[in-house]
């Protein structure tokens, strides 16, 4: 749209903030009405995920690392789906968790080239000692950590909000409020990330991720060419270095700050008359408050739409100054409310997640903002009693199902047995019929929790983990067990694929699993292997039973593929 | 012009596709849409619904507020009713007439048809019928697409066409009798 903006100006001997201001308009208004009178290019349907990862490659990308994780799978999925990967020889492949995805995006960046790691908000957990320190290194070529959050956990442990990340870190942060911005962002980005030698996240929530609309693309831009940082101390943080690194880092925090207050991205609108309430909206927020005026434009308050951190203290000042009391609708954590109320007496009027305007957990939608706004609506959200709830559970013929039917004949038999489980399709087995499993916490927890357990006493103490899980974070624990021979036993099910992300390639399928599990030091005489088929229900148990009565860890590898994979081939 | 649909239904009957060819149709016909989708965990075997939001100017949210739906469109009924508060009043439901029972407790299914009859305009479609005679009964979202067609503010040339384009790279006499399925849904729905 940029083009037509400036040809437009030209024309009217104009700047464009003048025309905007002649218009009533902002700029994200202003670039919608023009899209949809001039149509430069078609639009194309892209999920939220979708259009960053096609932004990722018009913007020159040379790499991208991912471990799968809902909702931010998609991303790398697609990339890899393109012909246009291969043939820019673009790097698609999974990587065994996020911290090493973030660390091979992290020398990527060193050597010069564009670089994004992806993953989902718990996954930055993972791949955190990498990321913060990235903000120490800063980055040589452009380097976006793309975090997709999931408030109301739809398939996650926890909601944590990855903006106190970005602030934690010291690195700035784009939200975009839709498709188009998604897309857009990453191009801004790389431009920020290069500009200000520093990693840039792009924050986007489930809502987003996982729906279509319309975006229009951009002319594509080079990779770059193999470029070592000009400065050789930059990637070596050895204390000396770090300190130093570390002051120009807070020295950055201004020019952060500053760009954000000017950021396109960071919509102040204090045109509205009625100034008794403003409104500040952070990320998809403000799509929802424009959803019951009929748009932006009809905002019929002054609002701020924030979608670039840090946080933009100069124009959040302006609003608290225009209006009596201030609105916050914040999709996530109530990051900005936080700190606009602070700890200290004050007299400003501040209502939002915090004080129970709106809902202080989950995801908002339209209906939660309009009860915020005051604005009445008929809608109730009451099931029909007559409807009975339909939750996920295992697919028919799914091997988890006998294993777990094996498993639970132990659990029968001795009532002492704890079964310590992990994130994958198995954590299904906490579910009826099956009841078969006592802890869920983190990807990998499932054996190192058995061995804590085991080193309390506790006996049987079984672990139950899935291939892809285990190549993540389950080889570390069993080095921990191998070395102290805990006795425990380690059921690894071994479908051959990430099936709950929708069965993308395990990094230790083709037999390196067996190699992995001998490597960590496993006892061969400890080492079964069995096919979890209703047929070898009983062998299956003894060979469970024998485990368990075995000096030291063991290890019963269920082998028997995915049903997904194999409908699929 | 706003159009908006939830399409709703059982993990593995094929709702994400009808949202994919919605949207390919109104690319086709340059409209704008918003269509928010349930991926990872709920997808096994679970409940799964997709809203879509069609309309010739800016959509702003990505999922529909409480009764403003137009239509849902459901693969089977149970899922018809478990997205009634948000239809609209007038809104119209479009339900498959066989059911998913794979859960233990599923209710009484002529209450369920009682219920939805009450609460809206419903048609309940056989469209498993439709598909089985028609060679697939995957294709049981192509059949209630049919079935919802003549009364979406798509052509018929248009919903055709992306149906052509989703399937496109699949044996061509599965596209055909996914074509021929949306057809003789559309006739028995139109009447």
């Amino acid at each position: 749209m940029q083009p037509i903006l400036y040809s437009i100006c030209d024309r009217l001997k104009l700047n464009e903030r003048r025309l905007f201001k002649l218009l009533n308009v902002n700029t994200a208004s202003f670039n919608h009405k023009l899209q949809g009178t001039v149509r430069m290019n078609k639009s194309e349907l892209f999920l939220g995920d979708e259009a960053l990862a096609q932004g990722a490659l018009d913007a020159g990308i040379s790499g991208a690392y991912a471990y799968p994780g809902t909702p931010s799978t998609e991303i790398l999925e697609y990339i890899q789906s393109l012909p246009e990967t291969a043939e820019n020889s673009v790097h698609c492949d999974w990587s065994s968790n996020e911290k090493t995805a973030m660390e091979e995006a992290l020398g990527m960046s060193y050597a010069g080239k564009r670089a994004i790691a992806c993953m989902k908000h718990v996954g930055l957990n993972v791949a955190a000692d990498a990321f913060v320190n990235s903000a120490i290194t800063g980055a040589n070529g452009g380097l976006i950590v793309i975090v997709a959050d999931d408030p109301s956990m739809h398939s996650s442990q926890n909601e944590q909000d990855t903006r106190f990340y970005a602030k934690f870190a010291g690195v700035p942060l784009l939200e975009p409020a839709n498709q188009q911005e998604a897309y857009d962002m990453v191009f801004a980005g790389f431009e920020l990330s290069e500009k200000m030698k520093l990693p840039v996240i792009i924050r986007l929530t489930t809502r987003l991720a996982h729906s279509r609309g319309n975006v229009i693309r951009k002319d594509k831009l080079q990779q770059n060419e193999i470029q070592y940082p000009e400065d050789d101390r930059q990637f070596i943080l050895l204390p000396a270095n770090a300190r130093r690194n570390y002051d120009a880092l807070i020295e950055k925090q201004k020019e952060l700050t500053s760009l954000s207050n000017s950021s396109e991205y960071n919509t102040l609108n204090l045109g509205a008359e009625n100034s008794e309430m403003g409104i500040i909206a952070t990320g998809i927020a403000i799509n929802y408050v424009a959803e019951l005026f009929g748009g932006r434009d009809a905002i019929p308050y002054p609002y701020l739409a924030v979608r670039q951190y840090p946080i933009p203290a100069q124009q959040i000042q302006e609003i608290f100054s225009k209006c009596d009391k201030i609105l916050f609708v914040e999709e996530g954590a109530p990051f900005i409310e936080e700190m606009a109320c602070g700890i200290l007496p004050n007299d400003l009027k501040i209502s939002g997640r915090l004080d129970g305007t709106l809902p202080r957990t989950g995801e908002l939608n339209p209906d939660a903002v309009a009860k915020a706004l005051g604005i009445a609506t008929e809608g109730v959200a009451q099931l029909p009693e007559v409807c009975k709830p339909r939750p996920p559970q295992l697919c028919k013929a799914c091997p988890h199902i006998d294993s777990y039917n094996f498993i639970n004949e132990i659990i029968a038999a001795d009532a002492n047995t704890r079964v310590f489980a992990d994130i994958g399709c198995y954590t299904l087995g906490a579910l009826p019929p099956y009841n078969a499993i006592h802890t869920t916490v983190d990807m990998g927890a499932s054996i190192t929790m058995a061995k804590g357990a085991a080193d309390a006493g506790v006996h049987p103490s079984l672990a139950v983990i899935g291939d892809s899980t285990f190549g993540h974070s389950g080889i570390t624990g069993l080095l921990d067990a191998c070395y102290e021979n805990t006795k425990m036993v380690v059921l690894i099910l071994d479908n051959d694929t990430t099936a709950m992300t929708g069965t993308q390639d395990s990094i230790v399928a083709n037999g390196i699993l067996d190699k992995l599990v001998n490597g960590c030091g496993v006892n061969p005489e400890n080492v079964h292997v069995l096919n979890p088929l209703p047929k070898n229900h009983e062998e299956n148990t003894v060979t469970l039973k024998k485990a368990i009565d075995q000096d030291g860890v063991s290890v019963i590898i269920a082998r028997r593929p995915c049903i997904q994979i194999r409908r699929s081939n | 012009m706003k159009y908006d649909i939830i399409i709703s239904g059982v993990g593995g009957q094929g709702i994400l596709a009808i949202a994919m060819v919605l949207g390919k149709a109104c690319i086709g016909e340059d409209l704008q849409v918003r269509q928010s989708e349930i991926h990872g965990m709920a997808q096994r075997g679970g409940a799964v619904h997709s809203h879509f939001r069609i309309s010739d100017g800016e959509i702003c949210s990505d999922v529909i507020p409480l009764k403003k739906a137009d239509m849902i469109l459901a693969m089977e009924p149970m899922e018809a009713l478990r997205y009634i508060p948000f239809l609209k009043e007038g809104g119209k439901v479009i339900a498959n007439v066989e059911p998913v029972v794979n859960i233990p407790n599923y209710p009484d299914l002529e209450e369920v048809k009682q219920q939805l009859e009450n609460a809206a305009d419903t048609f309940i479609f056989d469209g498993s019928t439709i598909a089985a005679e028609g060679g697939t009964k995957k294709a049981l979202n192509m059949a209630m697409l049919g079935a919802a067609s003549p009364f979406l503010p798509l052509s018929e040339e248009t919903l055709t066409e992306a149906i052509k384009t989703q399937f496109q790279g699949k044996k061509e006499d599965l596209i055909q009798k996914n074509l021929d399925i949306f057809a003789a849904a559309r006739e028995a729905a139109n009447v």
